[in-house]
């Protein structure tokens, strides 16, 4: 359900950005709710990818403001914010489309680096670490014993000692995600996770993801092109279309929104349009979850983690 | 000559050719080797009653030229014709084989080196050439934080060397005996030491800052420009610095107080020993042994660090890292600042063991050198860099060894002439044979179960 | 006025040479994204090379006019030869190898060929400065004026019009082949995308290949011109002059040959400049700090567009 300004972890108000004359998101609003996990859809170049850039900083939006609420009240304002502060401070952690792991280190370490300002603190800014604190020594022995937990949700603890670039894509992604969960985040950005996944990768990950909506009391902002995807996890979708913001409700609602399938199948008739949009309703309807029911095929598989 | 031609791409399948065309190739070879060396080293120019005038050494071209072609020759049938003679990519992995290896392998060097001075037919020479592979053992060690840890290039880090050599002979000559009197002399090495590290950071930082935001082949060149501009800057100001001439007069290091004279007062006497002038330079040996020691230490603890994870996620991925809440920045900067300090422990050294500076030390191919010394040994590699300081400062050596040379070839031969363009030649054939350097393993920095080395093809190179 | 307006035609003449150095620079770093540092040092070599061939030749200043055009276009021609030789030879056997791998390993090369071109030239020659007598001599008096000193006048020499002419030239000629041929569109492909170009049946090797050729050859003749308009060479001035040269390549925006020559004007006029009017020893600081100030506050260039990296 669309979250009431109360309950709103994140508000994002009028958003534009512009690089130079192409409009990737034009006057984009919508919120957030804690808790909740709330997908954003849209053909390729919707400027979904975008909206991910602005929220975590990479990007200084051109127009619009973007706000964040944590439960103690205390607001930021992310498009003021420098990128590292967001995830710092305002605790926002993101994965991105095309994998961005330290390739060159273990998945272990991967996951140390996550909680780098936490043991940056503990280790008295590197002054009494470089001693090896008992301070410095406990905080590093949790957060290897925090990095296992995540090992074991991700099912990578067999893996732990191995360089992150020679895992299989499928482990890739969900260490992507291990790895954001390790900063501890209150909102977590996740960037077509399941994209160029097989079936039994696929199945793993919405176990993760199932697991975090669960069990961690954190919202999920989720871009995803596989609609059983998106229609079994969602709370609330939004749908964009050239940079603008066409749809926005409950997965029932876009499912009956004809807007959304014309932009999704580029139909230019009303009447046709409306076919479509019953046979397609007809299909997600009898479809079990699971399967897949891709509006358009996922994007080619990346070489992941590498440049 | 390392300027012809010595083989095709390297990776293209091997594949033998046929007689006529390795003929047709290897006299091209000659022909283009020809072309090359003709003009300049055929035709001497030399000056002669105000104009110039040529010397023709066409027998001398010819010899280069046929040297050439049966380099060639020799490739096209030696290795082209035994595809599976070559290493195949796999069997380049490592250099050291394996991690045990190293386990041995460290301790015994250690030994080695703390009793090199006392083993037998050691004398004043190899303990000198120690020092100076120390030397660049410390500053590859210190460079190896920046370029091979957090993955920025620096081209200019013989800059950071010259402040600390330069606090130590500016404090040591001048300020420290004016403010505190001569008396102070003698421990002016071990005073500066830690101001000549602080103030070479300080420099890391003040270079730093401006680069931060570059990538790649352009911080390297910025920080070329930075290293001559510190140079340049040198030579011309000329009342603090003593211009193109240097500070000479630099005091010689003191036993903690005791210094290296004969009689009264002594080292020698103090100890109840014959004075013997080694004893400085073995001293000297122990000091830049421990100072890079220390280096290495620091270096190891940093990488188990929460600052060293950083600046390996730096080389890894910057964005990535900004992702999750990593100031960059402040980790580009500690960086800069750490290497840059221990450039500044070795300077003060090299001042000291020197007894004068000047700005002819301190050239781009000193940094160029040290970036060798990083980047043959293998990014980020410890044990790497000590290999490769001693092959490259070794091989400077071995061209002081080769006077029996002169013996056989034309007067006028000296082989120390040779070894600048030698070693240029080397690393670009090592480059080309070990691009990743000698040492293609990196040790993790924290273990759950096992601990396993990770190739290096997998280690990303950095942006900066 | 009038020794600004002497300034104004040294500087123009200097930015000339390094415009044409640059050029070299920003095709090679435009088409294979590495800075081929032996430039400034095959640029030496050229410079090497039409020395030995003018003293072969035998031409001095006295030779008359046409002699000494012939001659020159005959030095031209052998320094372009054989200094496409070398750069084609440092391409084959320092950079190709190591093309797409470990991004470290190609500079440790290049830096490592450019002292091979250094060393070798110092030891084949001596190592000692060669001066020579002008030969190009003689020029035009533009204006003059009473000044408290004497009289100051401003000089266009012959040697300064030779060297601007020379230039304008080769620009363009050089513009025409890369807008105008197969061959430069073949070059402008593997800058977009190597792969690709590839795939649709581009000769990679031979297109690098043949901008080796062409930035060596230009390079050529910026050495005889340099060597021309000093007088003297010895076998470092490649690296100073090669670094101006990348300041103005990036400066001008890498990857664009107008540029490079732009870029050429602006760093030959304030080197000039700033020996004219502030220190003559600090004018090498002048071009590192311009660098530096280039590459951290326009990386992208005069001629460049800037760019949002995506992420
Ligand atoms: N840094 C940038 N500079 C210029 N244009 C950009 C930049 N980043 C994105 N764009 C443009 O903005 C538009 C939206 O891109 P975006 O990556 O947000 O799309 P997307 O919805 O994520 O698409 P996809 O499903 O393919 O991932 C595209 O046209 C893209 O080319
Ligand atoms: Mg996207």
């Amino acid at each position: 359900m669309a979250a009431s300004g109360q309950d709103a972890l994140l508000r994002v108000e009028h958003l534009s950005m512009r690089f130079g004359g192409l409009t990737a998101i034009g006057d984009l609003s919508f919120t957030a709710a804690r808790n909740d996990i709330t997908a954003i859809i849209g053909p390729n170049g919707a400027g979904k990818t975008t909206v991910f850039n602005c929220l975590t900083g990479f990007y200084k939006p051109t127009e619009g403001s973007v706000i964040l609420t944590h439960e103690d009240g205390k607001q930021f304002l992310l498009e003021r914010m420098d990128d590292f502060r967001i995830s710092q401070q305002a605790k926002v952690a993101r994965t991105f489309q095309n994998i961005r792991l330290f390739a060159g280190m273990t998945v272990l370490e991967n996951l140390m680096v996550a909680q780098h300002n936490t043991l940056m603190r503990a280790s008295g800014f590197t002054v009494t670490g470089i001693f090896n604190s008992p301070t410095y020594a406990r905080a590093n022995r949790e957060a290897i014993e925090f990095s296992e937990h995540w090992l074991e949700k991700a099912g990578l603890v067999d893996r732990a000692d191995d360089a992150a670039g020679e895992l299989p894509y499928g482990d890739q992604r969900r260490l992507e995600i291990a790895r954001a969960m390790c900063t501890k985040p209150v909102l977590l950005c996740l960037d077509e996770p399941a994209a160029g996944l097989n079936p039994r990768e696929s199945e793993d990950l919405n176990g993760l993801l199932l697991n975090i909506r669960n069990e961690q009391k954190i919202a999920i902002l989720l871009i995803e092109h596989d609609m059983s995807v998106v229609m079994g996890i969602s709370d609330h979708i939004v749908v964009l279309d050239y940079g603008v913001k066409i749809s926005d409700g409950s997965p029932a609602e876009i499912r009956s929104d004809p807007a959304v399938i014309r932009a999704y199948l580029g139909v230019e008739d009303e009447e046709e349009a409306e076919v479509v949009v019953e046979r397609a309703v007809a299909a997600v309807a009898k479809k079990p979850a699971g399967k897949k029911v891709a509006a358009k095929k996922p994007p080619a598989r990346k070489k992941g983690g590498r440049k | 000559m390392a300027a012809a031609p010595k083989s095709n791409d390297v990776k293209t399948e091997a594949r033998p050719l046929e007689a006529a065309a390795i003929a047709k190739d290897v006299l091209f070879t000659a022909i283009l080797a020809f072309i090359i060396l003709g003009p300049i080293l055929g035709l001497k120019t030399f000056a002669i009653s105000g104009s110039l005038a040529l010397e023709q050494r066409w027998g001398l071209v010819a010899v280069f030229a046929a040297i050439a072609a049966a380099g060639r020759l020799a490739y096209h049938l030696l290795v082209w014709q035994k595809p599976q003679a070559r290493p195949s990519k796999a069997a380049s992995a490592s250099f050291l084989p394996a991690i045990s290896f190293g386990k041995y392998l460290v301790p015994v060097v250690l030994i080695l080196a703390i009793a090199l001075p006392f083993l037998p037919g050691v004398d004043r020479r190899v303990v000198d050439l120690a020092i100076l592979i120390l030397t660049y053992i410390m500053l590859g060690w210190g460079l190896n934080i920046v370029v091979g840890l957090a993955g920025l290039l620096d081209l200019g880090y013989v800059a950071f060397y010259a402040v600390g050599a330069y606090a130590y002979a500016l404090l040591a000559t001048i300020y420290l005996p004016a403010w505190f009197g001569d008396g102070i002399v003698p421990w002016a090495f071990f005073i500066t030491l830690p101001i000549a590290g602080i103030l070479a950071a300080l420099w890391g930082v003040i270079l730093g800052f401006p680069v931060l935001r570059l990538r790649g082949d352009y911080l390297a060149i910025v920080t070329l420009a930075f290293g001559e501009i510190v140079r340049v800057i040198l030579i011309n100001w000329s009342d603090f610095t003593g211009g193109p001439a240097g500070i000479g007069g630099i005091p010689r290091p003191s036993f903690f107080g005791l210094p290296f004279t004969d009689g009264e007062g002594g080292f020698a006497a103090f100890f109840g020993l014959d004075f013997k002038p080694i004893h400085r330079i073995i001293f000297l040996y122990y000091v830049i042994l421990v100072l890079a020691l220390l280096t290495n230490f620091v270096t190891m603890r940093l990488r188990r660090l929460p600052v060293g994870r950083a600046w390996e996620a730096l080389r890894e991925d910057e964005i990535a890292c900004r992702s999750l809440g990593i100031n960059t920045t402040s980790t580009k900067l500690t960086a800069f600042a750490i290497g840059a300090m221990f450039a500044g422990f070795a300077g003060s050294f090299f001042a000291t063991r020197q007894g004068f500076v000047s700005p002819e030390s301190f050239v781009f191919l000193e940094s160029f050198i040290i970036l060798a010394v990083v980047v043959l040994g293998g990014l980020g590699s410890q044990i790497g860099v000590v290999i490769a300081a001693i092959v490259i400062i070794g091989a400077f050596e071995v061209f002081r060894e080769l006077n029996f040379l002169k013996a056989v070839m034309p007067a006028g031969f000296d082989p120390v002439q040779y070894r600048m363009l030698a070693v240029g030649a080397a690393l670009v054939l090592i480059m080309r044979w070990k691009p990743r350097g000698f040492v293609t393993r990196r040790e993790p920095s924290v273990v759950l179960k096992e601990k396993k080395a990770i190739s290096t093809d997998l280690v990303a190179e950095g942006h900066g | 006025m009038e020794y600004f307006l002497q300034q104004l035609i040294n500087g123009i003449t200097l930015g000339s040479i390094y415009g044409l150095i640059a050029i070299g620079y920003t095709m090679v770093y435009g088409i294979i994204g590495m800075i081929n540092f032996a430039h400034g040092d095959v640029f030496m070599v050229g410079g090497f090379v039409s020395l030995i061939a003018i003293v072969a030749l035998g031409v001095t200043g006295g030779s008359g006019f046409f002699p000494i055009i012939l001659a020159l276009v005959l030095v031209v021609f052998i320094a372009m030869i054989i200094a496409s030789a070398y750069n084609w030879t440092i391409e084959r056997v320092a950079y190709r190898p190591l093309r797409g791998s470990f991004r470290l390993a190609p500079l440790i090369s290049a830096i490592g060929m450019s002292i091979v071109l250094q060393e070798f030239v110092r030891i084949a020659q001596d190592g000692r400065p060669k001066p020579l007598q002008p030969i190009v001599t003689g020029g035009y008096e533009i204006m003059s004026r009473e000044a408290a000193q004497g009289e100051f006048i401003v000089r266009l020499s012959n040697m300064q019009i030779f060297i601007i002419i020379t230039t304008l030239i080769l620009m363009a000629v050089f513009t025409a082949v890369i807008t105008r041929t197969s061959l430069g569109r073949a070059q402008r492909s593997c800058e977009q995308d190597m792969k690709m170009a590839s795939l649709l049946g581009i000769d990679i090797n031979r297109t690098i290949s043949i901008t080796f050729i062409m930035g060596a050859a230009l390079a050529a003749v910026a050495g005889l011109m340099f060597f021309l308009y000093y007088g003297v060479t010895d076998f470092y001035v490649g690296f100073l002059a090669g670094i101006k040269a990348f300041t103005a390549a990036v400066l001008g925006g890498i990857g664009s040959i107008p540029g490079a020559m732009i870029g050429g004007l602006i760093i030959g006029l304030i080197e000039v400049f700033w020996s004219a009017y502030f220190s003559i020893e600090y004018k090498d600081v002048a071009a590192f700090a311009m660098l530096a100030a280039v590459l951290i506050f326009l990386p992208q260039g005069i001629l460049g567009k800037p760019e949002i990296e995506k992420v």
